[in-house]
């Protein structure tokens, strides 16, 4: 079970570095990271030994980026016909998808890794809480890995790359928007309660607020987890449907 | 060694396959033949355990297929239609990824790559992308995949498709000496693969196998079958006489053309062997025989018969 899981894994973390894609994703991840912090959030002008300036816009960058991590993923390799090596070589579907996210996690990891100079700015600055800080990045990390598993659901429904994007973005905004203030302020005015808090409960931001305050609860790592879960799961059951994986 | 027992896979209300049993084991090389659209390359995805039958069993060395994919699979070594690879990837690459799905990182794979590079005689694109090879190259590399793990049972679908006549010349001579202890199925629409390489042939036909025979046995089902052409230098119709009189003759035929000799068209009853006979009659007339030829049956007229619809229906 593992060595499949972790030979694909390996292909496919091989595969961002043999094209451009890696660096190119890289690259703007880094600027656009700076960009926001420091020219949009004014991170010197607030004065504040913090990184609450800089995790506040990775939903929205990953709400691009992720997609276009993970749209190759099931796309390419029904386009190009791979898939077929795939599940006749004795891979079981579970250790396609695992390999396949995992690389595409441990990817944005890297990216994510590389902002380590934000965290030596803040320490030169000031002092700030970097138990804060780690949970940004645990927050950041998980929030990653949600975006990507539903990356990796909506490769699998099509051969089409850019399809897979779209969807894979329309789906982040839903899980982005879900707890948005102004979504459920103009939910709550017609629909009943129980729905609206069911919905926010979809939304990917209470928790990822929270951990960015260094508050690490369980319920918070239990979600995620579960999404990430849900998600491959249905991959699977993508990929199933179309009698691909068994 | 590969058993399929009515294989069955409908796509919606349409059938592609609709009940195909086979078992092969090792020696020949069996060819899977049909026309476009038959259900050739669904049968053997489903054989491959790349598609799940709707119905029906398939078994390698005795392990279920559709039951135990992972475990069959590795006994069979597929190269599906098209040969798709990892484009980003080179040779030696790709096919040590496909050799650590199938193997792991060992030491054995290390060695296996070596091997079947050079039994697919791919030294010299070895640290080339695979994007970069030509047709025949990608062909061999997407066969050296199917190779890595050794295995019992080898599954090509159209393995010479695309390929000019050296290539599959090449190729043919491959697939043909891995037959000696594998079994080997191909599948084609090219009729002359058949006697370049097939020593058993399935036709496919609106997802039924239709024959399953010898090349030999299969031409014997032509028309023309032993049918005996003559060129003789004497008057047709006294040939013609002559050659019709002989046992073991069904009919005769002749034409006489302005210039040369007289042809002769001797059609035998069925399983008689009349040539010889019809050469002795002719010296003690004391013709001159120019020519002499026997026909062994047209394939391509055996083929047209079993797979046009109104007439195998």
């Amino acid at each position: 079970m593992w060595s499949k899981m972790v030979a694909i894994a390996r292909r496919e973390w091989a595969a961002y570095f043999n094209s451009p894609v890696a660096y190119v994703f890289i690259v703007i991840f880094l600027v656009l990271t700076g960009f926001m912090t420091f020219s949009v959030a004014r991170f010197y002008e607030a004065g504040q030994a913090d990184l609450r300036s800089f995790f506040f816009w990775h939903p929205w960058l990953y709400l691009i980026l992720a997609p276009a991590a993970a749209m190759r993923a099931w796309a390419e390799e029904r386009r190009s016909g791979t898939i077929e090596l795939l599940f006749s070589a004795g891979v079981r579907p579970w250790e396609a998808i695992l390999g396949k996210f995992l690389a595409s996690w441990l990817f944005l990891a890297l990216a994510l890794v590389l902002t380590f100079p934000m965290v030596l700015t803040v320490g030169y600055l000031g002092r700030p809480d970097y138990g804060a800080i780690a949970g940004g990045y645990l927050g950041s990390l998980l929030l990653a890995g949600a975006y990507l598993a539903a990356g990796q659901c909506t490769s699998a429904c099509t051969r089409n790359q850019v399809v897979s994007f779209v969807l894979a973005v329309v789906l982040g905004l839903f899980l982005l928007l879900a707890g948005y203030p102004p979504v459920t302020d103009m939910l709550s005015r017609w629909a009943p309660g129980w729905l609206v808090a069911g919905v926010a409960g979809f939304s990917v931001m209470p928790p990822y607020d929270a951990l960015q305050r260094g508050v690490i609860d369980l319920r918070d790592l239990v979600y995620f987890a579960s999404l990430i879960g849900v998600l491959l799961f249905a991959t699977e059951r993508i990929l199933a449907a179309r009698g691909l994986g068994r | 060694m590969l058993e399929a027992h009515d294989l069955r896979k409908n796509y919606g209300a349409r059938r592609a396959v609709a009940g195909v049993s086979l078992h092969c084991e090792p020696g020949a090389v069996v060819g899977v033949l049909g026309p476009n659209g038959a259900g050739k390359t669904t049968t053997i995805r489903m054989l491959a355990g790349f598609l799940k039958p709707t119905a029906g069993t398939v078994r390698v060395k005795g392990i279920d297929v559709v039951a135990e994919p992972a475990r069959a699979q590795r006994q069979i070594g597929y190269l599906p239609e098209n040969t798709p690879l990892y484009d980003d990837l080179t040779v030696t690459e790709f096919i040590t990824f496909m050799g650590a799905l199938r193997l792991g990182r060992t030491p054995t794979l290390v060695r296996r790559v070596a091997e079947v590079i050079e039994a697919c005689a791919l030294e010299r694109v070895r640290h080339q992308g695979v994007q970069t090879l030509s047709k025949g190259y990608r062909q061999r590399t997407c066969l050296a995949q199917a190779l890595i793990h050794d295995p019992g049972v080898l599954l090509l679908d159209e393995p010479t498709e695309g390929l000019d006549p050296n290539q599959k010349h090449v190729v043919r001579g491959m697939i043909r000496e891995m037959a000696a202890n594998k079994v080997v199925l191909i599948s084609t629409h090219v009729l002359e693969e058949v006697d370049a390489m097939c020593g058993r042939v399935l036709i496919i036909n609106e997802g039924r196998i239709v024959a399953d025979e010898t090349p030999a046995a299969l031409r014997a089902r032509g028309s023309r079958h032993n049918v005996v052409v003559l060129d003789v230098r004497a008057p047709v119709e006294a040939v013609r006489t002559a050659l019709a009189a002989l046992p073991g003759v069904a009919r005769v035929e002749g034409v006489a053309p302005a210039e040369g000799p007289s042809r002769l068209t001797l059609f035998p009853e069925p399983g008689a062997q009349p040539t010889p006979a019809a050469l002795e009659a002719i010296r003690k007339q004391g013709w001159v025989l120019e020519s002499v030829r026997q026909e062994e049956g047209d394939l391509n007229e055996v083929f047209r018969r079993l797979t046009t619809s109104e007439e195998a229906a």
